[in-house]
């Protein structure tokens, strides 16, 4: 079966609308899933056009590959932990940029270069055009792999997930972009050139490998949402080249969505995109020792519950340690335990918490937690007064008051839970090292914290026993 | 070293300076405990009880002569006489007021820490007896004010008729102005309180009290820099006097706890005030140890003046035994550990610790009170916050307005060029771009924060549109093109199942 050209053209317009739609019915829960099924018959009409334009052909080759893409895909998907999500989408971005790097080579490949002497302007700046469009979306795509790939490995815990510092690293950046700027300009020149094209390529990979290596832990969400942009705009770039409105649609769609997350995650950590991208968070801070914090209090899991049966209302803040003890399940035993007994509980989570946005919702969506009662930052921060007792669940950097208190501090302005105006603080951590930003938390010595050492997962079941 | 623990003999007194828990930790850290028999009935504890715990139950003369005493009130001077020579005290010992007793001890040779010189540091906190006791006072002081006052705190709507709350008013919001606060409105009072210190606002109204403001502002710092509040000057005291006249003629319980430290208590509420009080109000008089807040306070009494009782209990704490003992044992345990670093049971006057210095008034044959001055509060060092943060101010300032604007022009120009050498071709997908950029910005904004990781995958996923490009590109005659469009199909299509799929797991879980 073969389409004619209108018939594709409008089976991509309703793919780009549906396309839209998916986005804006995931802005809530409700619609959510009426949102990813947009997504999924936007993706197939698409397909299906595609596969019916008559342009193409060896269609066995196609349905072969896709079949076997899709078993390995739904095999990823189904296995996946809920705490792994951050490198499943480090590696599916650096699928996209692959993608669009081959896409790039091949639209260039596909170029007939023996009729260059032959043509008219207006032909040599359409073909200049393309040949900017195909370096571009090279690029776009060799960087968004790489770093992809750092990211990956860095979630992962195979690549150390400390910030990479080479000496002079801006420069390194500068010297990347410098240099891939002039071949652009000869490569345009010469009317393309397959040396300058594969230099500007190996440029990139390691650039992209740089740029994320040199980026800290800490700084996870920016990073993997920024890899998220950039894989759109290397869609859009491949949309370009090959003259089609619907890759160009959705790479912007992708593109200015991660921009959007990337921009949130900035300012929920109250720092600059362009220092997160420059890297190097919290490595040429001194970290003051010498001051005088006191001491802290440790408290057990029997005192815990006591506390927690005397209280009226309970809220706890989770982060990344969560997660990583796979706490959030006892957490949910415990909460049910507690509002068993009339006990208000709630979830306080702090936009940057995990290494993902909207990571920790997901963990507790997982355990079953109802979303109605797990709240942002903004919308609870004024409650922590009013509330008995808060859990601090393995979160350390975005409960420090040191934030708010001392502008001498690293991480001072971010925006943090201020969990210290609750009665009282119960902290869960495996020791008194500091967070992933390096920085010391003064809660922990406040008069209302106490400590409950140990895996968190354990002093969670302790906890619910003892309830 | 032994740590002997005498009965108190102060009349009046219900406490003693140690708890069972606390002699299991005294007895962790290396030391023996001597326990005198009987010391503890008051306040609850049982020799049996101390037994347990490891400690030995001596005779009083026995105890006396152990290395070690803990100790509530000063020593009498007897006491001091059977103490042994060279030997070390720690307890309440009022250095500034018992100059005889620190020569006393002096001239035995008797190392003295006095609890109550222990410095407001953060480090210091676990032994500041004074706060913990002070909280056992604020909460005791509401307690013997409703006991004498005859109505409820809280108010009430019964089918009997209505009945108001109380109001009480509570004047210096430290440790035991802030505890009564805390109790105060627990029973469901309407609470107002006063300080001197502007910044303890936010900590009164943590409490649940209302802070009453003066209209009169004092142009130096309030804080005396060791965390106590100083004397103020005229022109505030008149202030302060007329606020409180106005709030006596309204409240039905004042609570005083203005301490000076060294000084006698400020009079703040005056006879005349008194007066004005309607029939049946109370006051309770913290400071009564000190002279008395109010001028008609008696201490040790309660006064009763035309209907308006003035509650002047000094022995607040002591009414309380059980744990004002437990956490005055608790407190003395902690200066245990840091007089006993080693856990060897061997106490070490440390000078260089500025703690240890300022509570010794005694060391060896010298009377080492006062101390040189200790400056603890962390409130002066504003100006230097102010200096830090003007720098990032500046960085932070939005672009100027010329910069902004030729920047846009720039750009503009930019693309007018590009318009004008490009086809037309270009342009029309540019505008597709342009105009998708657009509708991508307005749509992402509204996704909630809880969405953001399905978000992510679901872009993921339709960005594996590129397929699309693969696709059309597989069909090439080059075999060079068709591998690499092959490996291009393949894991665009990975990132589309696995996005769309993750994204439907991870969706179902949200529920409500």
């Amino acid at each position: 079966m073969e389409f004619s050209q209108g018939l594709i053209s409008a089976a991509y317009i309703i793919a780009a609308l549906l396309f839209i739609f998916s986005l804006s019915g995931l802005s809530k829960q409700q619609t959510a899933e009426t949102g990813n099924w947009y997504g999924i018959v936007g993706m197939a009409i698409a397909l299906i056009a595609t596969i019916a334009d008559p342009r193409v052909d060896n269609v066995w080759i196609i349905l072969v590959t896709m079949v076997i893409g899709a078993i390995i895909g739904l095999q990823l998907a189904k296995k996946v932990e809920m705490t792994q999500m951050p490198e499943l989408v480090a590696i599916l971005h650096s699928f996209v940029g692959l993608a669009a790097v081959l896409v790039g080579f091949n639209s260039y490949f596909e170029m007939d270069h023996s009729l260059m002497a032959t043509f008219t302007d207006s032909q040599q700046m359409a073909v200049n055009i393309h040949l900017v469009e195909v370096f571009l979306g090279v690029f776009i795509g060799s960087v968004t792999f790489t770093g992809s790939i750092v990211a990956f490995g860095k979630l992962r815990g195979v690549i150390n997930s400390a910030a990479l510092m080479l000496p002079q690293r801006h420069k390194l950046n500068l010297l990347a972009g410098v240099i891939s700027a002039i071949l652009l300009v000869t490569f345009v020149q010469q009317g393309g050139g397959d040396n300058t094209l594969y230099i500007m390529a190996f440029i990139a990979l390691v650039f992209g490998w740089h740029l994320v290596a040199s980026i800290g832990g800490a700084d996870m969400p920016v990073v993997v949402s920024m890899l998220n942009s950039y894989s759109g705009w290397a869609a859009a770039a491949a949309g370009f080249m090959l003259n089609n409105d619907l890759l160009i649609v959705t790479g912007a769609l992708v593109g200015s969505s991660g921009a959007i997350l990337s921009y949130i995650m900035c300012k929920a950590m109250n720092r600059s995109f362009i220092s997160v991208i420059a890297g190097g968070f919290g490595t040429n801070v001194v970290i003051d020792t010498d001051t005088d914090y006191g001491d802290h209090v440790e408290i057990g899991a029997e005192s815990v519950a006591d506390m927690l049966n005397g209280a009226k209302s309970v809220i706890i803040a989770p982060g990344y340690g969560m997660a990583v003890a796979q706490a959030q399940y006892p957490v949910y035993e415990m909460t049910q335990a507690l509002k068993a007994k009339g006990i208000d509980v709630r979830f306080a989570i702090h936009p940057v918490a995990g290494r993902l946005p909207g990571h920790m919702n997901v963990l507790l969506a997982e355990a079953k937690v109802p979303y109605d009662i797990v709240l942002g930052m903004d919308e609870i921060n004024d409650d922590f007064a009013k509330t008995d007792v808060v859990l601090v669940i393995g979160a350390n950097d975005t409960v420090n008051p040191a934030a708010a208190e001392d502008p001498t501090s690293p991480i001072a302005g971010m925006p943090v839970l201020e969990v210290w105006h609750a009665k009282n603080v119960i902290v869960f951590k495996r020791s008194m090292n500091t967070g992933y930003a390096g920085v010391q938390n003064p809660l922990f010595f406040k008069d209302n914290t106490q400590m409950l050492f140990g895996d968190a997962k354990d002093s969670v079941e302790k906890i619910f026993k003892a309830l | 070293m032994i740590i002997g623990i005498p009965k108190e003999t102060l009349s009046g007194e219900n406490r003693v300076a140690s708890a069972p828990t606390a002699v299991v930790s005294l007895l962790k850290l290396g030391f023996e405990v001597k326990i005198q028999k009987g010391c503890g009935t008051k306040a609850s504890f049982t020799d049996q009880e101390f037994i347990d715990a490891g400690a030995n139950i001596a005779v009083k003369k026995d105890v006396w002569q152990s290395d070690i005493i803990f100790k509530v009130n000063p020593p009498t001077l007897d006491e001091i006489v059977a103490m042994k020579e060279g030997a070390y005290l720690v307890g309440f010992i009022a250095p500034a007021q018992n100059e005889d007793i620190l020569a006393a001890l002096k001239d035995k040779k008797i190392t003295t820490l006095a609890m109550e010189m222990v410095p407001r540091m953060t480090r210091s906190q676990s032994m500041d007896a004074l706060s913990s006791m002070a909280n056992i006072a604020g909460y005791r002081a509401v307690i013997e004010a409703t006991h004498q006052f005859g109505r409820f705190l809280t108010g009430q709507i019964t089918a009997a008729g209505k009945m108001p709350p109380a109001k009480v008013m509570i004047i210096g919001a430290g440790v035991a102005g802030l505890a009564a606060i805390g109790t105060a409105s627990s029973l469901g009072a309407i609470v107002r309180a006063f300080d001197t210190r502007p910044e303890v606002k936010e900590q009164i109204e943590s409490m649940g009290a209302e802070f009453l403001e003066l209209d009169y502002e004092e142009p130096e710092d309030t804080g005396s820099g060791d965390g106590y509040a100083k004397e103020m000057s005229k022109a505030f005291i008149d202030a302060e006097m007329a606020l409180f006249a106005e709030q006596a003629k309204d409240v039905d319980i004042i609570i005083t706890t203005a301490m000076i430290p060294g000084k006698p208590a400020p009079k703040l509420i005056t006879t005349a005030m008194v007066e004005s009080m309607k029939t049946g109000s109370i006051i309770v008089d913290l400071a009564a140890a000190g002279g008395g807040n109010c001028e008609l306070t008696q201490a040790g009494k309660v006064v009763n003046e035309n209907g308006v009782k003035i509650i002047g209990y000094t022995d607040l704490v002591s009414r309380l035994p059980n744990q004002a003992s437990q956490l005055y044992a608790n407190n003395l345990v902690s200066l245990a550990k840091l007089l006993c670093k080693e856990k060897d049971g061997m106490i070490k006057i440390d000078f260089d610790d500025v703690v240890i210095r300022n509570m010794t008034v005694v060391k060896a044959n010298e009377i080492t009170f006062p101390p040189p001055a200790i400056k603890v509060s962390a409130a002066p060092v504003k100006p230097k916050t102010e200096a830090v943060k003007a720098p990032e101010v500046k960085v932070k300032a939005p672009m100027s307005p010329v910069k902004k604007y030729s920047l846009m022009a720039a750009g503009a120009l930019l693309f007018a060029w590009v318009a004008s050498v490009a086809p037309a071709d270009f342009l029309s997908h540019f505008t597709v771009f342009v105009l998708a950029c657009v509708i991508g910005y307005n749509v992402v904004w509204n996704v909630s924060h809880s969405l953001h990781t399905p978000l992510m995958s679901v872009t993921n996923a339709i960005s594996g549109i590129i397929i699309v490009g693969a696709i059309l590109q597989v069909g090439n005659s080059n075999p060079l093109i068709q591998v690499l469009a092959g490996v291009a199909i393949l894991i665009a299509t990975i990132n589309i199942v696995g996005g769309f799929v993750v994204t439907k797991r991870m969706l179902k879980m949200f529920r409500k």
